[in-house]
């Protein structure tokens, strides 16, 4: 896999415009990718995953689907078994309930119970996350758990342009990958807009390597690991907190498999603390797997102990404030930072 | 795809209570459909001696060259040589978590396949898999230990055969409990709706682990359901070779032709346990299991045809002996996998 890295012309696109421009793109290029799931047709996917490649590609190639997650995750791979490559879309992350044993026990095992010899080059999407009132049941993230199930990678964009360049890795992977992009991310015309929504998106092909943190802001005194629409959050405290003289490094980790583990360390032995910043669950999640990044290897290298901001193991919330209250927000972000820095 | 099928136009197909006349089969087809059966007996005969040879004392299911769960289809070969003598290499096969006569019938390499089975190096998988997880990329064969779980992966191969303009197909197997299941009829509604090129099975050989059909479902043939999804269902009662032939013809042919998917259920038999060391307590039609055995059938059969007398039987069963043995001493000889390399393979 090749980075871009000759300049490029860019525009401003919101994130689920970049991910179709990517999908587009790939599906121009190679006659084998093919796009399936509930509405995304004429619909153009609930969560704008879709938009125009109906109109584009046509009915063989963005193809909806019966409300039948276990058949059509299982279509899509018995066609990649067979050498096509499929982007399916679980529409809510909150669905995967219904479908799991085809991601876990197919989808990602099939490769190393072949011993090898059986590729499953599949991209799974699905939207993820909360802040918006939909309830317990339409607004988890659950990267965590598709993490915690070995055999597929599992991308997270916060931003447009990683948004077309890790949907690009994606579909050019020979394993399955599960791109989950948070509907707070997308800059939906129905949502409430977040300006980082909107941002610059490299014309043309546009490669992001899967497995690769990214700093998403430089600092010297506390090191912000998140992913996400918390990025988003991290990096607005981040610069709240810089005239009052509290420099924070955020690392977008872009990716939970594989991990980045070297940016956190790097990272870390440059700051000393660490706040995590996760809208998964708090238990069992990837606020414990970053900081188990850093004891594994060597706990000196905190100076104070680590601080993670997390859903605190209890159902997403329907009302505005009791949701408010449990997701990971600037206010809880950056008391955190300041405990820390303190 | 939404404009390959109409629903409005789809006819309800009716369900076949009892099978057409099948047409005669000629002297080489029968003699293969034995032969076949013979071979996935042979096979599972040498698993049986091999997996309880070092399982003492007592009975320690993950001790021995054979560890683990061991789920045998002795009794169920009609349906696997019946509807495989329709597939080439080329068409796909999933099978079940009893999976044997199924890959013997679609041809998987009988040495990769005992190899896996004894989890060693030379194996489908290199020792990944084992019996219950066989994926062969040369015939497309692949199982899966999740009851209706084969289903979905079989509708991608048939969408990715028909996108690339074949006339290949994928068949689908399920025991009969898995037609209880949502994979079932997700995977039905969308095969058909789509008309994929599918052949569904349904082995019913009348128990789920311990529970029996009758108990489990709420009608008596499970091919009735393919009337819900407008596909032609039909039911072969007495576990018979030539009635499965006969039905997977035409449900193959029509596959091919690019009708769309059937279903077809086999009353079939389950000789032994669920799985190796089930004591069968629960079990109600012991006493008259053996005398159902389909392969002594078949045999005389063929005898009063004339195609079979003492000598070539003997001839079928030693070259099947060979060739099992033959199996059995590579996977023996395969090398068991180097354990530093346990986490390899989950990523390409």
């Amino acid at each position: 896999m090749t980075i871009t890295e000759a300049p490029q012309a860019t525009r401003r696109l919101t994130t689920s415009k970049a991910m179709v421009e990517a999908i587009a793109q790939e599906m121009e290029r190679d006659e084998s990718v093919f796009y399936l799931g509930e509405d995304v047709g004429a619909y153009g996917g609930i969560f704008s995953s879709t938009t125009g490649l109906l109109e584009r590609f046509g009915p063989e190639r963005i193809i909806d689907t019966p409300i039948s997650e276990t058949a059509f995750i299982g279509l899509g791979i018995g066609a990649a078994v067979e050498g096509m490559r499929p982007i399916v879309e679980v529409m809510f992350a909150d669905f995967m309930g219904v479908c799991l044993d085809q991601i876990y026990n197919h989808m990602a095992k099939i490769h190393f119970e072949s011993g090898g010899n059986v590729k499953v080059p599949m991209v799974l999407t699905m939207a993820t996350g909360g802040g918006y009132s939909d309830g317990a049941q339409h607004s988890q993230c659950l990267w965590g758990t598709l993490a915690h199930l070995p055999g597929m990678k599992v991308v997270v964009p916060s931003s447009p342009a990683d948004a077309k360049g890790l949907m690009t890795a994606a579909i050019r992977d020979d394993n399955p990958v599960v791109y989950m992009f948070h509907k707070g991310v997308m800059g939906l015309p129905w949502m409430a807009k977040n300006p980082r929504s909107i941002e610059e998106v490299p014309d043309g092909e546009h490669l992001v390597p899967i497995g690769k943190a990214r700093i998403a802001r430089e600092g010297s005194d506390v090191t912000v690991v998140t992913l996400s629409l918390s990025v988003h959050h991290a990096l607005d405290v981040a610069e709240k907190l810089a005239p009052q003289g509290i420099d924070v490094e955020v690392i977008d980790l872009r990716s939970l498999v594989p991990l980045d583990r070297e940016a956190i360390l790097t990272s870390v032995g440059k700051t000393g603390r660490l706040v995590v910043v996760d809208e998964d669950y708090l238990s069992y999640g990837v606020s414990a797997e970053v900081i188990a990044t850093i004891t594994d290897q060597d706990p000196g290298m905190l100076v104070v102990p680590p601080r993670r901001i997390a859903v605190p193991d209890v159902p997403i919330p329907y009302a505005h404030d009791l949701e408010y209250a449990v997701l990971p927000r600037h206010d809880r972000i950056e008391a955190a930072i300041r405990a820390t820095a303190g | 795809m939404t404009t390959e099928a109409s629903p409005s136009t789809t006819p309800t197909m009716p369900t076949a209570r009892t099978s057409p006349e099948a047409p005669e089969l000629s002297p080489a087809t029968r003699t293969q459909l034995y032969e076949t059966m013979v071979l996935s007996r042979t096979y599972e005969e040498a698993i049986l001696r091999e997996y309880h040879a070092d399982k003492g004392p007592g009975f320690d299911i993950g001790k021995g060259l054979v560890p683990g769960e061991m789920h045998l289809s002795a009794g169920q070969e009609p349906v696997a040589a019946g509807v495989c003598a329709h597939l080439s290499a080329d068409d796909a096969v999933t099978a079940t978590h009893r999976p044997h006569h199924l890959a013997i019938a679609h041809g998987v390499d009988l040495r990769k396949m005992t190899a896996e089975i004894f989890g060693r190096e030379g194996g489908l998988g290199r020792g990944r898999g084992g019996h219950m997880h066989l994926f062969d990329p040369a015939t497309h064969f692949s199982c899966s230990g999740i009851i209706a779980e084969g289903y979905p992966p079989a509708l991608g191969q048939a969408f990715a055969f028909r996108r690339r303009g074949t006339d290949r197909i994928a068949v689908a197997v399920t025991g009969e409990g898995a037609a209880n299941q949502g994979g079932f009829h997700e995977s039905l509604n969308l095969a058909a709706r789509w008309s994929l090129p599918v052949v569904f099975v349904v082995e019913d050989n009348d128990w789920g682990i311990s529970v029996p059909r009758d108990v489990a479902t709420a009608i008596g043939s499970n091919a009735d359901r393919a009337s819900a999804y407008g596909i032609p269902g039909e039911r072969i009662e007495d576990n018979d070779v030539e009635a499965v032939h006969a039905a997977a013809g035409r449900a193959v042919a029509r596959a091919r032709a690019g009708e769309g998917p059937s279903l077809i259920e086999v009353h079939t038999l389950r000789l032994w346990g669920h799985f190796e060391g089930d004591a069968q307590g629960y079990r109600s039609d012991l006493d008259e299991v053996p005398g159902r055995d389909p392969i002594p059938a078949y045999e005389a059969r063929l005898r009063e045809a004339g195609l079979l007398d003492d000598a070539r039987i003997a001839e079928i069963k030693d070259d099947a002996s060979s060739r099992v043995e033959d199996a059995i001493q590579f996977a023996k000889s395969s090398p068991i996998p180097d354990p530093t390399t346990a986490t390899d393979y989950v990523f390409a």
